[in-house]
Order: C-alpha cells, then sequence, then structure tokens
C-alpha cells in the first residue's frame, strides 16, 4: 500500500463565537515527518484552529481525519491519546516536583501486586533517562523543574509530548522566550523528531525562523484560509503580502485630532531585567494618538507599565510638560494625569463582582470628599453613572455587577473610570483585544474624540489595521529595542513588520 | 428579545433568593424553636440573646474587614483575652484582696479601656504590616500574632504578685458598662446591646460611606486592579488590620466588664466563631463581598442555635454538629451563587 500523503487533515473547519465568525471552512493538510508553519496575523484564527484540534474547543461543521481515520476530539485526553500533542506558549509545569514526575504524572510507573502500589522511582528515572538519550537531551530526572531555565522547560514538555507517542506536535511561538542558542538546540530536536516521522505544526511570527525551519506554509486571515505553499517557494516580503492583503476603509473613525507641543518626553529608558526594554526614547505630542506596534515578546507592555510605575527604571528619564518627573507607583502617576488601561482587562482591570458604578469611581474617590471621612456617595454615583452613560455602556442599571456586561462594554467602563480622573495622557494596552468588531467602532470613535479634546494617547497594538487607522505616528519595538517611528498616514504594514522583526 | 427577558427574571428570582438566604434561615430558625415550645418568644430571650450576641458581634465585625480584603484573621480571640486582661487588671476594686496591681491608684475607667484598645490596635497594626509590607500571607501572619499574643498575655498574667491568678474584684463603674442597662424591668436594654449597635453603625458607615471602605471591597475583589488603579494597598490593609484590632480590642473589654473578671484563656477560638458568623453572613472567603447587615444576621443566627436548642433542651453536642453543617452549606451556596455567573 503506498503511503499516505497527509497524517493529519482538518477539513472546511467553521467556528463561531458569539458575534465572531472565527474560523470559516479551514483546512489544514500535513505531511508526516514536516514542519508545517501556520501563520497570520493576531486574530487571524491560527489558535483557535489549533484549539479545535487539541479538543479545546468543539467545531460548527467539518472533519479532523487523523491517518485516514475520521476523528472526534472531545478534550485534550483525546488529542493525547490519538497522539496529538500541544507545547503552550505559556508553559506550565509543576515547579516543586522534579523533572520525571512532570513528565509522568498522571502515569506513573508502579510496583508491588494488587491493591499495594507504589511509585516506582528507579523505573521513572531509567524511562525518562532513556527519553532524554533518544532526543539529545541533558537534564537529570531528578532535578526541581523550578530551578530551571524556560528553555529547559520547554525540552521536558517536548519529550513528555513524545512519551505521549506523539505523531503531531503543536508549537504555538516556541521560540518566543528563548535565547539564539536555545532556538538551536530546539530546531536540532524539531529535526530529530521529523526523522521519526513526527509531523510539527509550526506558529510563529517570526519569519526567517519559519523561512529555516519549515517544510509547507499555511496563511490565515480573518478566520479564511489564503493557502498552503511549500516554504522555499515564499519569502519574507510574499509572506507578508499574503498576510496583509485587505483594504482599511471605514473601519475606522476619521482623524479630526491636531497633535500640538510636546507633553511626555521619554529618553533613555531602560529596565532592570535584562531581556526587558532598554534604552527608549521618544515624544508624545498633546493630542496625538501615538501607536505602539512589535510581536509578542517585543515588552511593549513592560514599557507602558513602567511610564505607569507598576515596574522599575533603572536608567533614563522622563520629563512631563519640561519638567522631570519619577514616577515609581500609580498613585505617582494618576497625581500626574496619566491614566493606564491594561491588557488583561479581568486580571488587572475590573472588580467583578462589584457594580458598575463601583468601578467606574474606584480610581476618582479622593475628589468625593466631605466632612470627616464621609464621601459624596450621592455625587459620586451621579458623575460615574453619566460617564458610564456618556461613553454608550449597555447595562440594564450601574448597580448591575461588571461580571455580567460583554467585553466592549467592561473595556467602557474601565475608559469611564479613567475618563472621571481627568488625565492628559491614556496609556491604552491592545483597547480592544477580545472585543467584538461593532464594539470596537465605538471604542475607536471614543479614543479619537479623547485626542480631538487634547488628550495625548499611546496605544499597543497588535492589530496592524488597528495602528495603522489610528495613530498619527507609530513607534516599534523588537525585542525591547526601539527599532522605529513611522507616520501612520503614510506607514504600511510591510514596512512596520520588518521593523518589528528586526531583532 | 425575549429570551434575554426570560434569563433576565430566572436571573432576578436567583438573586433575590441567594441575597435574602441567611434572612430566610434566622426566620426559619425562630419558626421552628417557636413551635416546639412557644414561650420562646418573649423579651426576656430576645434581650439574652442580643446580649450574647453583642460582644460576639464587635468581633465579626473586626474579622468582616479582613475577610472582606480577601485575607482572614486567626488572631482575633488572642487579642481579645489580651486586652481583656489588660482591661481588668488594672480596673480591681481597691478594697480587693488579690489586686493584680496592689498599689496602683484609681484611675479614671475610660484610661484602661483605651490603653486596651490601643493594645489591640497595636496588634492588628503588626497583622497589618506583616501581611502589606513583608508579604506573608494572612493566614500565617495571623497565625503568628495569635500565637505570640497568647504568649504575652500569659507572661504580663504570670506576672508577681499575680501569678496566672484569674483576675476578679472588677470596679463597679467598669462592669456596670457590660451588665448595666437603660430603662426599668421588662423593657431595658442593656448598654452592651447599644455599645454593640452603635460600632455595628460606625462601621457600617464605614463600609459603605467612605474611601476606606469602597477600597477594602476593590482590594478584596481584585488587589492586582486594585494597584493599577492608584490605591496604595499596603497602606490601606495596614489600616484595616489596625482597625478590626481596634475592635477586637474593644470586644476583650467589654467581655472583661460582662463577666466580672478575665483569664489569659479569654476569647481562645473567638476567631472561629466570628469567621463562621461572617461566612454565614454572605461575606465572601474569596473577598470583595460582604455587608454589615448580613455579618449581625450571621451572629444572630449561631446565637440563636446556641440559645434556642438549649432552650428547648438539645444537646450541646448536636448544636455543634448542626452550626458545622450550617457553616460548610453556606460557603457552598455561596460558591455556588458565583461560580454560576463566571
Amino acid at each position: 500500500m503506498a503511503e499516505r500523503e497527509f497524517l493529519l487533515e482538518m477539513n472546511r473547519i467553521s467556528k463561531e463565537f458569539p458575534g465572531v465568525k472565527a474560523l470559516d471552512g479551514v483546512t489544514l493538510q500535513v505531511r508526516p515527518g514536516t514542519v508545517h508553519a501556520l501563520m497570520g496575523e493576531n486574530g487571524a484564527g491560527k489558535s483557535t484552529l489549533m484549539k479545535c484540534l487539541y479538543g479545546i474547543y468543539s467545531t460548527d461543521a467539518g472533519d479532523i481525519v487523523l491517518d485516514g481515520n475520521k476523528v472526534q476530539i472531545n478534550n485534550s485526553k483525546d488529542a493525547l491519546n490519538l497522539g496529538i500533542s500541544m507545547i503552550h506558549q505559556e508553559l506550565h509545569p509543576v515547579p516543586f516536583r522534579n523533572v520525571m514526575e512532570n513528565i509522568w504524572l498522571g502515569r506513573f510507573p508502579t510496583k508491588g501486586a494488587g491493591f499495594i502500589r507504589f511509585i516506582d522511582h528507579k523505573k521513572m528515572y531509567r524511562d525518562t533517562k532513556e527519553l532524554f538519550k533518544q532526543l539529545d537531551i541533558d537534564i537529570e530526572p531528578d532535578v526541581m523543574v523550578g530551578k530551571l531555565s524556560v528553555s529547559k522547560i520547554q525540552s521536558i514538555e517536548i519529550a513528555k509530548a513524545v512519551s505521549f507517542h506523539a505523531r503531531v506536535i503543536i508549537m504555538d511561538e516556541p521560540t518566543s522566550s528563548l535565547t539564539g542558542v536555545e532556538v538551536e538546540h530546539l530546531f536540532r530536536i524539531i529535526r530529530d523528531l521529523k526523522k521519526r516521522g513526527v509531523a510539527i505544526i509550526y506558529i510563529s511570527h517570526k519569519m526567517e525562523e519559519i523561512l529555516r525551519i519549515s517544510d509547507d506554509v499555511t496563511i490565515m486571515r480573518d478566520g479564511s484560509k489564503i493557502g498552503t505553499w511549500p516554504a522555499s517557494e515564499l519569502t519574507t516580503d510574499m509572506i507578508i503580502a499574503k498576510m496583509v492583503g485587505r483594504d482599511l476603509t471605514h473601519r475606522f473613525p476619521e482623524k479630526e485630532n491636531v497633535p500640538g507641543d510636546v507633553i511626555l518626553k521619554v529618553e533613555g529608558v531602560t529596565s532592570p531585567i535584562p531581556k526587558s526594554f532598554k534604552d527608549i526614547s521618544f515624544e508624545l505630542r498633546k493630542g496625538e494618538i501615538l501607536g505602539i506596534g512589535g510581536l509578542v515578546g517585543a515588552q511593549r507592555t513592560e514599557l507602558i507599565e513602567a511610564l505607569f510605575g507598576l515596574r522599575d527604571i533603572v536608567s533614563g528619564s522622563i520629563s512631563l510638560n519640561g519638567r522631570p518627573v519619577k514616577i515609581k507607583s500609580p498613585e505617582d502617576a494618576k497625581r500626574l494625569g496619566m491614566a493606564l488601561l491594561t491588557e488583561e482587562r479581568r486580571v488587572t482591570g475590573i472588580f467583578s463582582v462589584l457594580p458598575v458604578h463601583e468601578n467606574a469611581a474606584i480610581a476618582n474617590l479622593g475628589k468625593y470628599r466631605k466632612a470627616l471621612f464621609l464621601l459624596d456617595g450621592k455625587r459620586k454615583k451621579q458623575e460615574a453613572d453619566h460617564m458610564v452613560e456618556k461613553l454608550r455602556t449597555k447595562t440594564p442599571t450601574t448597580r448591575a455587577l461588571i461580571m455580567n456586561l460583554s467585553g466592549g462594554n467592561q473595556q467602557k467602563v474601565l475608559l469611564a473610570r479613567w475618563l472621571l480622573t481627568e488625565p492628559e495622557i491614556l496609556l491604552l494596552d491592545e483597547p480592544t483585544r477580545g472585543i467584538d468588531v461593532g464594539a470596537k467602532f465605538e471604542i475607536y470613535t471614543i479614543i479619537k474624540d479623547l485626542a480631538k479634546q487634547g488628550k495625548s494617547i499611546i496605544m499597543i497594538s497588535s492589530e496592524m489595521p488597528e495602528l495603522l487607522g489610528m495613530s498619527d505616528r507609530i513607534m516599534v519595538m523588537s525585542e525591547g529595542r526601539l527599532t522605529g517611528i513611522v507616520d501612520g498616514s503614510s506607514a504600511t504594514e510591510e514596512e512596520i513588520m520588518r521593523l518589528a522583526a528586526q531583532h | 428579545m425575549l429570551n434575554t427577558n426570560k434569563i433576565n427574571t430566572g436571573r432576578r428570582f436567583q438573586g433575590f433568593a441567594s441575597q435574602y438566604a441567611i434572612y430566610i434561615v434566622l426566620v426559619l430558625l425562630i419558626i421552628g424553636i417557636t413551635i416546639y415550645n412557644p414561650s420562646f418568644l418573649s423579651v426576656n430571650s430576645l434581650r439574652d440573646i442580643l446580649i450574647q450576641s453583642s460582644t460576639r458581634a464587635i468581633i465579626a465585625l473586626g474579622v468582616a474587614f479582613i475577610l472582606i480584603t480577601a485575607g482572614t484573621d486567626l488572631s482575633a480571640g488572642r487579642i481579645v483575652g489580651l486586652t481583656a486582661v489588660i482591661s481588668a487588671s488594672m480596673l480591681q476594686s481597691s478594697d480587693y484582696a488579690a489586686r493584680f496591681f496592689p498599689n496602683l491608684p484609681h484611675l479614671h475607667v475610660l484610661l484602661p479601656i483605651a490603653l486596651a484598645i490601643l493594645a489591640g490596635l497595636l496588634c492588628g497594626l503588626v497583622n497589618g504590616l506583616v501581611v502589606s509590607k513583608l508579604n506573608v500571607p494572612p493566614f500565617i501572619a495571623t497565625l503568628g500574632t495569635m500565637v505570640a499574643v497568647y504568649g504575652l498575655n500569659s507572661l504580663y498574667f504570670d506576672m508577681e504578685p499575680n501569678n496566672s491568678q484569674p483576675i476578679g474584684g472588677l470596679r463597679k463603674d467598669f462592669t456596670a458598662i457590660g451588665t448595666g442597662y437603660i430603662g426599668e424591668g421588662q423593657y431595658s436594654v442593656p448598654y452592651i446591646v447599644l455599645i454593640a449597635i452603635f460600632v455595628a453603625f460606625i462601621v457600617w458607615v464605614i463600609f459603605t460611606k467612605t474611601k476606606l471602605g469602597k477600597y477594602m471591597y476593590a482590594i478584596g475583589g481584585n488587589i492586582q486592579a486594585a494597584k493599577v488603579s492608584g490605591i496604595n494597598v499596603a497602606k490601606y490593609l495596614i489600616y484595616i488590620y489596625a482597625i478590626a484590632g481596634a475592635l477586637y480590642g474593644l470586644a476583650g473589654v467589654l467581655e472583661a466588664s460582662r463577666t466580672g473578671g478575665a483569664t489569659n484563656n479569654y476569647g481562645n477560638m473567638y476567631e472561629l466563631d466570628a469567621i463562621a458568623a461572617c461566612v454565614v453572613g454572605g461575606v465572601s472567603t474569596t473577598g470583595g463581598i460582604g455587608t454589615v447587615p448580613g455579618v449581625m444576621v450571621g451572629v444572630l443566627i449561631f446565637t440563636i442555635i446556641n440559645y434556642g436548642l438549649t432552650f428547648i433542651g438539645i444537646s450541646p453536642y448536636w448544636q455543634l454538629i448542626i452550626k458545622g453543617l450550617i457553616i460548610v452549606a453556606a460557603v457552598a451556596f455561596d460558591m455556588r451563587k458565583y461560580a454560576a455567573k463566571k
């Protein structure tokens, strides 16, 4: 019998979330013993597709064929049993246990008889040694995982996948936190896996890496597949052109703001963490929207959190309206007229068990002080309600708990929280992440209005159209360094991509 | 549209049921006991229940501050013991034979009381500093305080010439606070009940009308978001632990005054009763949720179980089993309520 051409076929997969068609009839065919790169902008549907394959999401339509057999994958256990493993971007080992226990967790070898069974540590040690030898991994099986570097933990995760007899291994941004040498080691392991006939689905934004390691490349955009090409026929420019290719008309409100004088000047700002941002200098003007572009790991969030006093800065200076300032805490930042909308709305933004109006008022309580220690509750609620309403937040009443609101409306409440403090500078970190298309436009309108009123805005965004459609200027970061500042009206996605992938 | 309306109505009903669940439990408990023995419903029972609830309520309110910040306080009971001993040691009658300080002049009654409350406040301050500055989890920080405060109290209690003898013979002007009342006969109102109601009112004002109260809910609701919102989390946690400590101090003073004495074992394990009352009263152990009326009802439920079930002759051992079930049921209910909304 002739060998089957494809080990894995995902046929016409569709997946819809409320209000968003995340995947629209996507087909992915993976040959055995190859690296298949999956590319696309953030939000193109790569992760959703992989989550469907790994059983985290159910599919609305389409089927998955593994080795010629149609399979049903309802959870990650099904996936593992079928030989499909996933190495997540964020690794989750059990830190205070040793390497071998992490690998064999849930299926420890045992010895003894009948009901009395003990864990066979010797066998586990031997098995681990053997596994590592096969993969050329040099880690002692009995060291604590918490002491290992990210790269070593990743090797352990790969070994774990191999120990499950994985035939398909999904790697989501596997090199995002690795150094050059560590990347080489990963590639060696990948080549070795290929020789054993394992197929690897490789998600990455790094063009150079993709072109080096992969055999086939599938490109996605807006939940659809654009096509699959042999990597040897592609160039970086071609990939970018295929990933981008869309028009930008009417997705963003008209530009009406006029940038004025410099309000914020940042010079040579550097983080104490070596791999984080270094030597960043830029200026922000009154009434300007300054976009920050870059790939995952570009340290954009770290930079603006440092500007807001949430992270340390070892050198460099910040001046506001020409006066040098020290921002040691968010209170300092708030006092200086700054506001921060964080990327992780649920983790660092909302107080889920509190009502909408309390969520909106919390950063501004100092203004409602009455006699003694009492607050003017009535005025507080009135002003909060007014602001929430002004941003056209959809909520039955402002007494509703914020956790019952949609993502877009929660974001508006958080905007209201900061607008109540009457800030001059707003730092927005991925302000439309996880928000559906309609609400996005409303958020864009609010941001443009603020700029028109003379507020200055720094906006991190990983969505190219958003960066280009919103920003007056765009500064691009790569691996913690500033690689360029371009004009928002004349810049192209290709230009930004190139700057973002510079380091 | 129709569909969403339906969901809303359903939610509203669930919301109603869960919001008022403890009040319903309270009423059912009273009805049950009354059916069994109608003489339970009397002014005397009510007064007894309120007196027994008073110090517990003050401790529970202190613990509520901490629980709402998503912390916990194991030291409450031992702080009550320390402050009971401090106040009692300085407020014995001059003619009492075994005085703690034989040569102590007659002090104004408020001075030892203030000292005791200050001692409670300082203990709370230590808790707050350890939690917020040294980042020790509240469970461990207050466990340490609980053990150390008991040691400190025992050293004080064992000083010459007292040598760990129970402190008795307290002055009339001091015991009057815990045992006296306004009015005559059946409709008299004990001072201690009035004090507890006054404290509850003040705490209610703090919870609902001050910056500290709002920040307390915010810190407990999401400490990361609180920091990002420009709240000085460390500062407010220290304030909150100190206020709680002062409340335990007040409770210790009232315990000494009510019982007319004190030993170093006063207050032992009171924190567990207080935590239980808070939890049954709807304070979430995961933080951010809790009200003063809820805490008061939680305290009342436990007192009524104690008093009412004794009244109808149910063994105290059975009472413990019932209490245990109520605590676990309350938290299971609470968890379900919020898990469903995720």
